[in-house]
């Protein structure tokens, strides 16, 4: 079986965001950017799947700037096999929306024929949280999202779910799309070796056009605001004083 | 000409710094603070460092090193030198080149268990009476049958008491030359627990916490022929051919330091408010910023520049002297200063600075101290004009 592993180059999650000054987004430029880290969870599964020998090849996609192939070579030091970029903008700041991109794995879906997309839940930057489904409906495949456990048993795809309040076990036919979540995996060190092999492992590079997807823009950002800044707290006498407080200040109980 | 990192140095980067990040910061409290390192956890992080392939990185890939050239090393040697010394040194050994030098049954015996994370190494030169002037020293072998019968005492042996084994230079004889009697050395192995071998601990020094010293004393101690590093007499050939760039390693994990302490203090300098802004809005603040950035990138530049003439073959003594000087001095302003930016913050031990600055302190004595490299510097200027 082959696994194909869409990964997004993203803000770091360790850069303090900061609001460009017209409000038209986030500050993007000099940044350091890495992979998202919910696509590096989908990355390590897909190697365990391998390591299991229950996946054969791994590819990796990315969609976004050129700059994206140093994503894609992360995942290739991290063990994937083979990466495919699909460069659909020239500037870092250009977004390209879940449903282009979803259009675009799905047509790279068509060509490499998968048995399995490992997706990250969602992408750090914009939570989005549409990409992994939206890929599903246009190829009208079986849908695990929020995966915390994967299990893989013949042509069938086991997925824990994390959902409000507990853990929900599905089956899903495969193939199938299915988008993984924090506590999946701890992912791996790229480790050394595999960094100076991840050089001569194929990256294959193109454009929207090649697929016939049109990626412009359809949702106008109206403006973009830093969260507001949390209030100073209160120190409280007593219990009492705290009880009454919540009930009657805050609501809570 | 090419001042950018390659996609493949960015990613070893990347690794070592995750690496750093994630499996020593979180031990450096408990080490700074017990001056020791449990045996459990240096297991448990060099386990995960072989794994990711850091381990022994320094060696060629044909022995089971990373085949790193100079300078990728020393940008892995620079995310490494953040850490506390004593945890990346220990559980992400890099045992010391010189083991290359070995014939093919010592490199069974002692490089190859090194580099799995079976063994550790140590150098010993420096003693008492032999510091800069190492060939000064009195520790001796003399020849007894097919024997080598060792006497004399080594101290400041860096972790020797962790270590398995010794690589220990002694006086073999003596020549004479123009400029009068010159001792020559001879390098011998030394397992622990030869008949005649004692480690002793050390000092303790204000420099690395759990990181140790110790004194080695060698009493009538016996080896066989066989536990010659390279050829009889030949002891500081084997040492300048096999080395390599040891300054230079010195140079890039003071980066590290000096790169973090300087992280530390940009930050502070942009959250903490006095008289109603940002410190860092204050000249007196900003300017030493300012400079601190300027000597690091200097520092920085310079010991790259060393790392890539290692690579071609062109580096001289004194370019790896200058940035071994400009390196371990940089750190010790940067850490000063950042200290100072912090004000009585930078001196509590809940933020790394009050050791980077006493850390600081031994980069510019080993290794060659200070003096010694403008030593070699201006010898360098001043040998073509006669001098």
């Amino acid at each position: 079986m082959k696994v194909l592993v869409p990964v997004k180059r993203v803000i770091d999650y360790n850069v303090k965001v900061r609001v460009k000054a017209d409000g038209s987004g986030v500050d993007l430029a000099n940044v350091k950017m890495s992979m998202n880290p919910f696509d590096e969870i989908a990355v390590e599964q897909a190697i365990r799947l391998k390591e299991a020998g229950q996946a054969e090849e791994i590819v990796v996609v990315s969609v976004g700037v050129k700059q994206s192939q140093e994503t894609l070579r992360t995942a290739l030091a991290m063990g994937a096999d083979r990466a495919i970029l699909i460069e659909a903008a020239s500037d870092v700041h250009q977004d390209i929306e879940p449903l282009a991109v979803a259009k675009l794995l799905a047509a790279v879906v068509k060509e490499e024929a998968p048995g399995l997309v490992l997706a990250g839940k969602q992408a750090i930057d914009n939570d989005m949280n549409a990409t992994g489904q939206m890929l599903a409906a246009l190829l009208g495949w079986s849908q695990g999202t929020f995966a915390s456990e994967l299990a893989v048993e013949g042509d069938t795809a086991v997925v824990t779910r994390e959902v409000d309040g507990g853990l929900q076990t599905i089956k899903v036919k495969m193939p199938a799309v299915v988008t993984v979540d924090l506590r999946l995996n701890e992912p791996r060190y790229a480790s050394l070796p595999n960094i100076m092999k991840a050089k001569k492992k194929p990256l294959e590079e193109k454009t929207p056009a090649d697929y016939g997807v049109d990626v412009t823009p359809r949702l106008t950002v109206v403006k973009t605001v830093e969260p507001a800044g949390r209030k100073a707290g209160v120190k409280v006498g007593s219990v009492e004083e705290l009880i009454a407080k919540l009930k009657d200040e805050a609501g809570v109980i | 000409m090419d001042f950018g990192l390659s996609e493949e140095q960015s990613l070893i980067v990347e690794t070592t710094r995750a690496f750093v990040e994630n499996e020593l910061y979180p031990h450096e409290a408990e080490v700074e603070r017990t001056g020791h390192l449990r045996p459990e956890l240096i297991r448990e992080i060099q386990k995960k460092a072989i794994e990711a392939g850091l381990y022994a990185a320094n060696m060629p890939e044909e022995v089971g090193g990373a085949g790193l050239d100079t300078l990728t090393w020393l940008l892995y040697e620079k995310e490494l030198g953040r850490a506390n010394y004593a945890l990346h040194w220990t559980c992400v050994a890099r045992p010391s080149n010189i083991l290359l030098a070995g014939t093919p049954e010592q490199r069974e015996r002692y490089l190859f268990p090194c580099i799995r994370g079976e063994k550790w190494d140590c150098l010993a030169m420096t003693e008492p009476g032999a510091g800069s002037d190492l060939r000064g020293m009195k520790a001796s072998a003399r020849k007894d049958g097919d024997d080598w019968v060792l006497n004399g005492t080594k101290h400041f042996i860096s972790h020797a008491d962790l270590a398995d084994f010794a690589i220990v230079f002694v006086a073999t004889g003596e020549e004479e030359t123009p400029r009068g009697p010159k001792k020559l050395i001879t390098a011998f192995f030394v397992d622990k627990g030869t008949p005649g071998f004692t480690v002793r601990d050390g000092y303790r020094n204000v420099s690395h916490r759990g990181y140790t010293n110790a004194v080695l004393e060698f009493d009538d101690c016996r080896l066989p022929a066989s536990a010659i590093l390279g050829e009889v007499h030949k002891g500081f050939e084997v040492a300048n051919t096999w080395l390599g760039a040891t300054r230079l390693q010195v140079a890039s994990t003071c980066l590290g330091r000096a790169e973090r302490a300087l992280g530390h203090a940009v930050e502070y300098a942009a959250e903490r408010r006095q008289f109603g802004q940002q410190i860092g809005k204050f000249q007196g603040v900003s300017f030493k910023l300012a400079d601190m950035a300027m000597e690091l990138k200097a520092a920085e530049l310079l010991t790259r520049e060393a790392g890539w003439k290692f690579d071609q073959g062109t580096v001289t003594e004194a370019d790896m002297s200058m940035a071994k000087l400009k390196a371990t001095e940089v750190l010790a302003m940067i850490a000063d200063e950042a200290i100072q930016i912090h004000g009585g913050m930078g001196l509590m031990d809940e933020l790394p600075l009050e050791r980077i600055w006493r850390d600081a302190r031994v980069e510019r004595i080993w290794e060659g101290t200070s003096e010694i490299q403008r030593h070699i510097i201006s010898r360098e200027l001043l040998r073509p004009h006669g001098g």
